[in-house]
């Protein structure tokens, strides 16, 4: 046990409810994804909740998540939001199927996912923990990197999540919308959303995720979301993160890729008074593309956190990393970027850049890319720059009569479009830099 | 392909050249360390009784201390009880030429490659040879002491200068600043220091070689370099050692200070012996470098060329605090065998328009570990703070490791940060190109590889140079076939 006596509390408060929780499940209690939930609180147990000293968390500190008690949310009492709520908040501009989550518990009534192909499931983790459990548990099984007390807590209190399994050979037709609308009014929830993705053989498919919350409302949403791409799968996720601005927000990001598959991610933070991403990739097969595309803008006093690690363990693969940040007021960001390239990883490429934009004098950033290497037959660089909108740019841009305002608006429009750009859907790419300079409180311009 | 290998044999298994030990009967401590080994330390050079304090306070916060295990380095446990910190030549000569020297003595330089005479008549470099940790002899005082500089060992510093002593001995590396700072606070045996005075540009390169003699012996020593206003100094190190079966412990301390419009550079060849090729034996070097800018306008460069040491794990940090000051870091580390290193630098920018450069150049071949730690700091105050760093590596063979963990924490938004990295090997149309032209695989590779660290020998001192290409080429010999 830690001496922090503010660790242990929160510890506690999580155990304590746990065994609440578990004696209203009632006969749940013997599904066997019960089994893994008891597993994890055995860890959670052992695991203390990382501070500055930890390596990993140097940056940040969650000791402000530990002194607020949250009650999990893990059933549906009754549903918050609204049909409206999902309309106000989902992109829309383009065809999409829609998955709706309510502080975590799937609100079948509010998606739409009827007229799906043959050979694609997605649903809600808690129907088919029940009906058909052995579909997701070698997933479940498999998954082993979880190793600090909040991917813990996550797994000890498994409810529900989306769950979407593609079989071989299946082309997606629409992207996937998966809407978390987050926050209560009366209450501070934990909501803690297990998702799983699977991708067969030769197949592809395009998932958002777009986290929501309740303006002003404080609760902590804890995320896990784990990828399988099989053999030559493609996959594209879109995380948009836009929770209210006293919301805690973890998410953590496993994927396993096979050979020749095609993982992308997307990264788009806006919200959150404090924001933690920790994204893996395991490369187990050769010829892979891995891509992370990152964006994080933070204003007032957030503090957002982004760690990605690309594990390279065969040869031939390729990763590209572009994480861009725009810090406005009194705001901090954290990046942390590894490459690992093991023994066997020959001929790997890897790629990754950082760059974050100060906006005002109060803001910081500490940034650490980090490679380590063990192949000698490799390309692997990584750059990292810090500083402040180009004076020259907008020298020229105010010498042209164009106001000061609109030439910062410019400016930040520019850094922030390589990564917009990859976001291939059109409609949603507008949608994205509507809410940069609306996060920003900055003039729009088009 | 075959010759090329046989030719790699050859040379990588070629034993460490200055692998020697002098046998001259060595003043010695007892193993182990305790309160009384500090105070007989203390006492065997003469000290004032607020240097043996403040030798005890070290002792003292370094027993409530915990080892540091973060870095990316392996070893075995050090036990501090098993280390004799004391050992030093019976008695010290006080001599006016070199032939009055222990003619066993001259023998080791030459073999050293230190030819004194031929420094002192030819080169214009004044040594301070230390030998197993205290000075034996210093050449050009009296060159030196006529424009009122000081290079002497710091023992005697402590003797004839305690103001200055007591003003900057641990102020710019406090003993508790970390683990081996304290220990070598506590213990340090001897080492240099300088002293320029104000508008006093030093008129040669001032040296001191050091090298570790007797058996089981951490060497501790400590150099303390004070550039006043306007002033100027150059200062080289350079360090050699026998080989020995026990891994041997060296946690050294160097503090600089640079005061206004001063400028300090500080040069190293580092190559102690590295181990044998299984990876037995060899130097643990853990050593505390730090210099602060303090006036405004002053400059701090750390050069150096790191091929020894079975373990490399020093980080040279430039404090910049002064308005305009200036901080660079060049450094080329090469590991071979089962060598580790995790080195890098700290540049802190406190005041204002505060420059740093960093260029890191790693190499690593065989079986070693070579990883480049840095931080680049840019405090809130630091209006206009600028950076750039480039950290490069090259692997020869896929049974090495280069690693980069560059930190970068930047509170100011008028500083510009870059950082950038990367990782290659020699390519085999590099050689092919060569080859044809009629040179060798060897001489090939040795271009490639001066190639690539030029930028940072072009910061090294004429002399210095000259053998740090040397160096790399012997302890990378064939490591590419």
């Amino acid at each position: 046990m830690s001496k922090n006596l503010l660790h242990d509390n929160a510890k506690n408060w999580y155990k304590e409810k746990f065994i609440e929780f578990e004696n209203n499940l009632n006969g749940e209690k013997l599904l066997p994804i019960h089994q893994l939930r008891k597993d994890a609180v055995e860890k959670f147990d052992e695991l203390d909740f990382p501070t500055l000293k930890n390596e990993e968390w140097k940056y940040t500190n969650i000791d402000s998540i530990l002194k607020k008690k949250f009650t999990p949310s893990v059933n549906k009492v009754e549903f918050r939001f609204t049909e409206k709520d999902v309309s106000e908040n989902k992109f829309s501009g383009f065809d999409h199927y829609l998955m709706v989550f309510d502080n975590g518990i799937f609100n079948e009534s509010l998606s739409n996912i009827d007229e799906l192909q043959n050979g694609v499931t997605a649903g809600s983790l808690k129907e088919i923990a029940k009906s058909n459990f052995n579909v997701v548990e070698k997933y479940f099984k498999s998954s082993r990197k979880y190793c600090t007390a909040f991917d813990v807590l996550n797994i000890s209190y498994t409810s529900d999540g989306a769950v979407i399994i593609i079989g071989d050979g299946i082309v997606v037709d629409k992207p996937i919308q998966i809407i978390y609308l987050n926050g209560s009014e009366n209450e501070s929830l934990l909501t803690q959303p297990r998702n799983l993705i699977v991708v067969g053989k030769n197949s592809s498919v395009r998932i958002i995720q777009n986290f929501v919350g309740n303006t002003g409302s404080e609760y902590f949403s804890n995320v896990i979301t784990e990828v399988y791409a099989d053999e030559n799968a493609v996959v594209d996720v879109c995380k948009i993160q836009n929770e209210s601005e006293s919301a805690f927000h973890i998410e953590r990001v496993q994927t396993v890729q096979k050979r020749n598959s095609v993982f992308t991610h997307h990264n788009f933070s806006f919200g959150g008074k404090l924001v933690r991403n920790d994204i893996n990739s395991e490369l187990c097969g050769e010829n892979i593309e891995t891509n992370y595309n990152g964006l994080y803008l933070a204003n007032n006093n957030q503090h957002v956190d982004n760690h990605t690690f690309v594990d390279h363990a065969e040869p031939n693969c390729q990763s590209n990393e572009v994480y861009k940040g725009i810090l406005d007021k009194n705001s901090k960001g954290v990046f942390n970027g590894k490459i690992l390239v093991r023994q066997k990883a020959q001929k790997t490429n890897a790629y990754q850049s950082n760059k974050t934009v100060l906006l005002s004098e109060h803001a910081t950033i500490d940034t650490k890319p980090q490679l380590e290497i063990y192949a000698d037959d490799v390309k692997c660089s990584h750059g990292a720059t810090v500083g402040h909108l180009d004076d020259a740019a907008y020298f020229y841009i105010r010498s042209r009569g164009i106001p000061a305002n609109v030439a910062k608006s410019m400016l930040i429009r520019a850094f922030a479009n390589d990564v917009v750009d990859k976001v291939k859907i059109s409609p949603l790419q507008d949608q994205l830099n509507h809410m940069i300079f609306n996060h920003l409180n900055r003039v729009e311009i088009g | 392909m075959s010759d090329e290998m046989k030719l790699v044999e050859d040379l990588t298994q070629s034993e460490y050249k200055w692998g020697f030990s002098t046998d001259i009967d060595a003043d010695e401590a007892p193993k182990g360390l305790n309160e009384a080994i500090v105070r007989f330390i203390s006492a065997k050079k003469n000290e004032p009784e607020w240097m043996t304090e403040w030798r005890l306070k070290a002792f003292r916060h370094w027993q409530n201390m915990v080892e540091p295990k973060w870095s990316k380095v392996k070893y075995p446990e050090i036990d501090f009880q098993d280390i004799k910190y004391y050992s030093a030549p019976k008695t010290k000569p006080k001599l006016e030429s070199l032939d009055e020297v222990d003619p066993e003595l001259l023998k080791t330089f030459e073999k050293l490659g230190i030819p004194l005479e031929e420094q002192k008549l030819l080169s214009g470099v004044a040594v301070d040879a230390v030998f197993d940790s205290v000075s034996v002899t210093t050449t050009f005082k009296e060159t030196l002491a006529e424009k009122g500089i000081i290079f002497g060992s710091i023992s005697e510093a402590i003797k004839n200068h305690p103001v200055l002593i007591k003003k900057y001995l641990g102020s710019v590396v406090p003993y508790t600043d970390n683990y081996y700072a304290a220990l070598n606070a506590a213990v340090f045996s001897d080492g240099s220091f300088v002293f320029i005075p104000k508008g006093v540009r030093c008129p040669m390169e001032l040296s001191t070689y050091f090298r570790i003699n007797a058996m089981d012996t951490g060497q501790f020593e400590r150099t303390l370099i004070i550039a006043e206003d306007n002033s100027y100094v150059s200062y080289l190190e350079g360090c050699t050692a026998p080989i020995r079966d026990k891994n041997q412990l060296h946690a050294a301390v160097v503090e600089l200070v640079a005061l206004e419009n001063s400028e300090i550079k500080y040069s190293t060849v580092q190559n102690w012996y590295p181990g044998d090729k299984d990876g037995k034996g060899g130097i643990f070097n853990f050593v505390t470098k730090r210099g602060i800018c303090k006036g405004n306008n002053s400059k701090i460069s750390w050069t150096q060329v790191e091929t020894g040491s079975a373990i490399t794990w020093k980080y040279p940090s430039c404090i910049l605090l002064g308005d305009n000051s200036t901080g660079e870091f060049y450094s080329v580390a090469v590991t071979n065998n089962y060598q580790q290193a995790d080195t890098g630098t700290k540049m802190i920018h406190i005041g204002k328009n505060t420059k740093s450069t960093i260029i890191s150049k790693g190499i690593s071949a065989g079986k070693s570990d070579n990883s480049y730690r840095g931080l680049v700091k840019v405090s809130k105050g630091a209006k206009n703070a600028r950076n750039f760093s480039q950290c490069d590596s090259m692997l020869m063979g896929d049974k090495c490791g280069a690693h980069t963990f560059p930190y970068i924490e930047v509170a100011n938004n008028s500083a510009v940060v870059e950082h950038e990295a990367t990782t290659s090997k020699i390519g085999e149309d590099q050689i092919f190109y060569l080859n044809q032209r009629g040179i060798s695989t060897e001489d090939a590779i040795n271009m490639i590889v001066n190639g690539f660290c030029k930028e940072v020998f072009n910061e090294l001192p004429m002399e210095f140079a000259v053998e740090a290409q040397k160096l790399l080429a012997i302890s990378l010999e064939g490591s590419v076939g």
